[in-house]
Order: C-alpha cells, then sequence, then structure tokens
C-alpha cells in the first residue's frame, strides 16, 4: 500500500506521513523542498521500517508535470491507493490587495495547483477503480471574511471541486475526502494568542487517517469546528459585514 | 522564502521559576534553524528544547529563543551496531518507543523521558548509572552544530575536539546542535530486574551502596525532614536489564505502591495554591512514602517507565507548586561528611524537600561545565519559600564549594558567579574555547549571564 503526499513538508503533512507508516505504508513525499522531503523519508524508514522516497514537486511552477510524477510515483512504489493534498498558502491579504500578482500565488497553490494534481491521482485512481483523496481545504474556506478572502475563497473553490469530484468518482470506487481544518498548531498558528483550543498536528493526523478508513466524506478537525462554522454561516450577510472578522 | 517568525511567548523552566518572555522562533526544519539564525537581527540567540531544565539554563530575557522541540528527524541508523544519527529534538522517550522493540536502549537516561536530545547533551545528563556508563556525552560519537560564524560545522573527538568537549555540558553556550550521532546499548528487555531495601539512616545507605557495584542502576530516595539517629533514612533502588526470560515474570512491587502515592500527591493540575505543600504535608507525605515499603530487601521485575521515570505518569506534577514555582538544588559532594552536614542544616531550617534523591557518582569527571564527577549527589525538590530558602540555599554553596563539591547547573536559577567559578576549576578553559568559537557572544542565555559566561 502508498501514500502519496503533496505538499510533504508541513508540520500536518508530516505527521500524516507518520500515522500511514506506522500503518504498514510505503510513502511518497512530495514537496518543493525536495532535498528535506528526503530527509523526512529516511525518518520514516527508520522509525517504521516502511519504503519512503522524496520527490520534487512544485503547485504551480509546472502544471504538466503532475501527471508525470503520479507515474514516477507509481513506478517506483507502487499504486497510489491515497493520496493527500496538503500544501497550502495563506499569502498576505494586505500584500494581495495592492499586487494582483500576490493574489494570484495564493488563488494558484490553493486552487489551480491542488485541481491539477487531484486530476492526475484522479486518472490513475479512476482506471484502477481503487483509492482514496484526501483534500485539506479550511474553515475559512465557508465564509468570506474581510481579513482573508483571497485564502478563503481559493479554499472555498477547492472544496466545491472535491465535492463534485467525489461525485464523478463515487461511482468508481474511488473515495474522496475534504478535511476542514480549524486552528493545528502549526507555523500558521504560532503567532496567534487564541482563546480556542489549538490542535496538535500528531491528532490532527490520527484524525484524518480514521476519518479515511471509515470513508467519511467530509469532517471538521477539531470538531467543534462544525458547530462553530454552523453559526457562522447562519449569520445574515447584512450583519455579518459590520462585523471586523 | 519568507521570513522567520518571531512571536512572544512566556518562557520557563520545569521549577517555573523565573519566567521570562521572550522573542521565540519554532522551525519545523534544519534549513529553517538556518534561516532563523540569519533573521535575529544580531540578537543573542538561545536554542529551548522541552523547558526540562529547571531553572534559567534555557532562558533568555534579551535577546531570542529558538524552540528546537519539532526538530525531530532520524538520519541514520545502522541495524547491526546501534549506531544512530538524530536532530537535536528527538526526545529520550521516542528514541526507547522506536528502537527499545528493536533491542536497543538509550544508554543513560534522566528522571524523565521528556527531555530532547540536544538538552541531554548541553546538560550532559547522568542518570542512574554513571558508575558504569558515565554520561550521556560519552556515547555521542559526533554532532553537528550550527555555529556563532553562521557555518555547520561537525565535530568529534577527533574533529574539532575542543568543540566538541566544551559543547558536552556546555549549556548550549557553544552554537545550536542540530543533529547528533549517539551509541545505543544493546538490551534483551525494557524491564528492569530490581531489589528495593529500606535503610535506617545515611551510613546504612553508604553501606548499601558499597555493596551494590555490580548492579548497573542504583538510586535512593531519602527522607531530609527526621535528623537525629534517623537522619538520612530511605528506599534503596539497584537494578539491571532483565533478560528476555525475567522479562516474562513483570510483577508489581513496592516500588509501584510509593510511586503511585507520589504520583497521587503530585498531581497538580487540581491545585493552583501555595498551601498544598508546606513543612506538615511534606512531612506527612515522607512517613507514608517510606512505610509504605515493607522494611528490609524486596525482590521484582518492573518495566523501565517506574524504574527510570517515576513522575513522568503525572502530567505537570511541577504545578503542584502553585504559582510561585519551586527550586531543585543538585549538588555532589566527595565527601561523605559534607552530605550529613548538608542535611542537618536543612532539616534545621524547617524548610523541607519534597523528594530527596541520592546517589553515588562514579569518578569520571568531564570537566568544563559539565556536573557529575566522583562522590555523593543529592538532589532537593523546594517549594519556592522565597527569601529564606535562598539564604539558606547560599549556605549549602558554602558547605558543597568547600569540601571541592558543586552544584548542577541544570537546576540551577540562583547560583552566584563567585561561587561558580569556586565549583567549577576548570571554567576557564572553557570559557577560552567557547571564546574561540563565538568571539561576540552570540549564543547567551540568563545562566550564562548570572554567572558571567558570557557578555552580560
Amino acid at each position: 500500500m502508498t501514500v502519496l503526499i503533496l505538499g510533504a513538508t508541513s508540520p500536518i503533512a508530516q505527521a500524516v506521513a507518520d500515522v500511514y507508516a506506522a500503518a504498514g505504508f510505503s510513502v511518497a513525499l512530495a514537496a518543493r523542498d525536495v532535498e528535506e522531503a528526503g530527509r523526512a523519508a529516511r525518518d520514516l524508514q527508520i522509525r517504521h521500517g516502511v519504503e519512503a522516497r522524496g520527490f520534487a514537486f512544485d503547485a504551480c511552477e509546472d502544471f504538466e508535470r503532475h501527471a508525470a510524477l503520479v507515474s514516477e510515483v507509481e513506478a517506483t512504489l507502487g499504486p497510489v491507493d491515497v493520496a493527500l493534498v496538503a500544501f497550502g498558502f495563506m499569502g498576505d491579504q494586505q500584500a494581495s490587495e495592492e499586487d494582483f500578482e500576490k493574489a494570484r500565488r495564493v488563488i494558484e497553490v490553493n486552487y489551480t495547483g491542488a485541481v491539477s494534481v487531484c486530476e492526475a491521482v484522479a486518472r490513475a485512481m479512476e482506471s484502477r477503480g481503487a483509492g482514496s483523496i484526501i483534500g485539506l481545504s479550511s474553515v475559512a474556506g465557508e465564509r468570506g471574511r474581510a481579513s482573508n478572502y483571497f485564502y478563503g475563497s481559493a479554499k472555498g473553490a477547492l472544496t466545491l471541486y472535491l465535492q463534485g469530484l467525489r461525485s464523478r468518482l463515487a461511482s468508481k470506487n474511488v473515495h474522496v475526502m475534504t478535511v476542514k481544518l480549524g486552528f493545528v498548531d502549526t507555523p500558521m498558528t504560532f503567532e496567534l494568542e487564541t482563546g480556542i483550543p489549538v490542535a496538535s498536528p500528531q491528532k490532527a493526523a490520527q484524525a484524518i487517517f480514521n476519518a479515511q478508513g471509515r470513508g467519511v466524506e467530509t469532517f471538521y478537525y477539531p470538531r467543534f469546528w462544525g458547530g462553530i462554522m454552523g453559526v457562522i454561516k447562519s449569520i445574515p450577510e447584512k450583519v455579518f459585514k459590520r462585523l471586523s472578522l | 522564502m519568507s521570513t522567520t517568525t518571531w512571536a512572544s511567548k512566556s518562557l520557563a523552566g520545569w521549577g517555573r521559576y523565573p519566567i521570562v518572555d521572550t522573542l521565540c522562533a519554532r522551525p519545523e526544519s534544519q534549513s529553517q534553524t538556518l534561516k532563523a539564525f540569519h533573521d535575529r537581527q544580531g540578537d543573542a540567540l538561545l536554542a529551548h528544547g522541552f523547558g526540562r531544565s529547571y531553572g534559567d539554563a534555557a532562558l533568555l530575557s534579551q535577546g531570542r529563543v529558538v524552540l528546537t522541540r519539532r526538530l525531530k528527524k532520524m538520519l541514520e541508523f545502522d541495524e547491526a551496531s546501534g549506531l544512530l544519527r538524530v536532530e537535536a529534538g528527538v526526545t529520550i522517550g521516542e528514541l526507547i518507543e522506536v528502537f527499545l522493540p528493536r533491542g536497543w536502549f538509550v544508554p543513560v537516561v534522566p528522571g524523565t523521558q521528556f527531555v530532547s536530545m540536544g538538552g541531554a547533551i548541553g546538560c550532559n545528563i547522568h542518570g542512574k548509572n554513571h558508575g558504569h556508563a558515565g554520561c550521556f556525552g560519552d556515547h555521542v560519537r559526533s554532532m553537528e552544530m550550527l555555529l556563532a560564524s553562521g557555518e555547520v560545522v561537525r565535530c568529534s573527538r577527533e574533529e574539532h575536539e575542543d568543540l566538541f568537549w566544551a559543547t558536552i555540558g556546555g549549556m548550549g553556550l557553544t552554537g545550536i546542535i542540530l543533529n547528533a550521532e549517539i551509541q545505543l546499548q544493546a538490551v534483551e528487555s525494557g524491564a528492569i530486574e530490581m531489589e528495593s531495601i529500606r535503610f535506617n539512616n545515611l551510613d546504612e545507605f553508604f553501606q548499601i551502596s558499597a555493596e551494590s557495584s555490580d548492579y548497573f542502576h542504583t538510586v535512593s530516595w531519602i527522607d531530609c525532614v527526621k535528623s537525629g539517629a534517623q537522619m538520612g533514612r530511605g528506599i534503596f533502588m539497584r537494578g539491571r536489564h532483565a533478560s528476555a526470560a525475567q522479562a516474562r515474570t513483570l510483577s508489581e512491587g513496592p516500588l509501584e505502591r510509593v510511586v503511585e502515592l507520589a504520583q497521587r500527591v503530585l498531581d497538580g493540575r487540581a491545585f493552583e495554591s501555595n498551601v498544598l505543600l508546606n513543612r506538615a504535608t511534606i512531612r506527612l507525605f515522607n512517613e507514608a512514602y517510606y512505610h509504605k515499603h515493607p522494611a528490609g530487601e524486596h525482590h521484582s521485575v518492573v518495566g523501565y517507565e517506574p524504574f527510570f521515570f517515576p513522575l513522568d505518569a503525572v502530567e505537570n506534577w511541577n504545578y503542584v507548586y502553585g504559582k510561585r514555582g519551586f527550586l531543585q538544588y543538585q549538588m555532589v559532594v566527595p565527601e561523605r561528611e559534607a552530605v550529613r552536614d548538608i542535611l542537618k542544616v536543612i532539616s534545621e531550617s524547617k524548610m523541607a524537600s519534597f523528594l530527596a534523591v541520592i546517589k553515588e557518582f562514579g569518578d569520571q569527571d568531564h570537566g568544563g561545565l559539565s556536573f557529575p564527577c566522583g562522590g555523593t549527589t543529592l538532589a532537593l525538590d523546594f517549594p519556592n519559600f522565597g527569601e529564606p530558602l535562598l539564604t539558606m540555599m547560599d549556605r549549602l554553596d558554602e558547605l558543597v564549594a568547600e569540601v571541592g563539591g558543586r552544584v548542577y547547573l541544570g537546576k540551577d536559577s540562583r547560583l552566584s558567579a563567585e561561587m561558580f567559578r569556586r565549583m567549577y576549576p576548570t571554567w576557564e578553559r572553557w570559557r577560552e574555547v567557547r571564546d574561540r568559537w563565538d568571539p561576540q557572544g552570540v549564543f547567551q542565555s540568563d545562566l550564562s549571564r548570572r554567572l558571567g559566561l558570557t557578555p552580560a
């Protein structure tokens, strides 16, 4: 069994890789920093005695390479049973408002790049009639907010895309899962002073692994975020735009 | 590439005294660590692992701190020889978890498994087996370090051996340890075949200690409330790694019973007050602890966790001391008589130590800032009684320095620079090496400034 992790150097991605390796999966770690991915692969080999390898991957540098990457991984480690799209880019809202090139990067990494690589994975899984695709979306994609609407809209689009992909692949025995993460203890949240509990990447990873195993389609982690977002989505637009969220 | 994120965080050692606010970065990889170094904007820098040193060894109030806990990749492992290279943020507990099932154990472990390997090297930690195995640093083959110059350099006993020597026990002041190569110890099982023996006074302790040289691990708990004929009564524990056959006979011994008692008392999450631990409750606890153990000897085979890490089962037991925190005083003295004098001062002071641990070290002395040397070591946990406690500790310093002993810097938050110089006679040689590799004093800590080891 093989898991492909796209965007493998983030703490959540590494924690997920660790959980799958512990379960005996071979692991393909695809990342821009291929040297770091190689170190992470070595770590998995030592800890769990599984096959693991680093692969060069850039979400938007070269879309044509995405299909080639999937073939390369499958030729080296065998058919991909589980693929995790873990990369993302928060960007800077202010800078994105001033310079569209900055906004475009946020959109392309979080949406276009994710779609491109998901399609490549989906084609391989569809032809075999087996597999599971996990997309890390975000609670930020549930409602447009003044403070991060470039990132939020791209993640929101990704959520919709995954929904459509799920419909398309349902009859082909390919599982698609959308994960909406709240605060997890990563570089993105390191600075935050928040009253809301921050989950460890290890716990998030275990939850993702368990949910994928059960064939869950959409889930929030930590789970209470489902409730929070329910409330946030129910606030009328007229009121919502006056809230400084 | 984006610049390093520095966030203001409150940091403290395990004693929760002192607590300081510092700009912190938490790199996720070696390359981000190098980046943080370059993004420090000329400030002094210090690596901080899991904050299990007690005082201010891993604190830096005017400067920046690099949290190394996410640097935990395992880089190389030789199944045949047990030689392992890992990044500095891997904990002792993680090493045991990964390698014990393959027949390897960490050769020297402290009283908690929640310490990073970088911290274990920086404090040159000792375990219950100092006489047989020396310190943690004795099992380190080489290290890769980020130096004040910004270079990454490998050092070992053959390569830059001055840097290697000064980094082991160097309290994190020679650079940031990125990764290290250590030699694991082959074991048949993780279980410990052990004997626990109740002793009535200090003379009996020394006698049993002398008869225990063929036990790999030895440690004792003593009651430092008692005075007179019962001064230094306690429980002696000695053990060795059990064979695979013995490991199958794991039993519940008196050690578990006393550990369980300590755990119940120390489960500090429910308390945030200063009233829980006072002389009366400590006296009661010591009485109960002593009598929970049956008189005489007791044989059992126990898991490694209750033997090596009896308090780890209680998360945040340091909180039992309340907001004021606590101070640990650990010293080593080469003369037995001095132990008696020290216990006398403590018992007369009416300031009780909750858990006191005593053991005899082997003769190995690493030199520099490294703590262990031949003699008897005593570790005492005092609730932060404030001024009277600090005054008594100054008095203990005198007694310790007088006989050529020293205080453990990894547990200190109040030793004076003058006293430090008396206790660590080879500190100047250490300082010379440090100055050579870090002439501007890039790496500093509150401890190093207090002791005059780096620019103030």
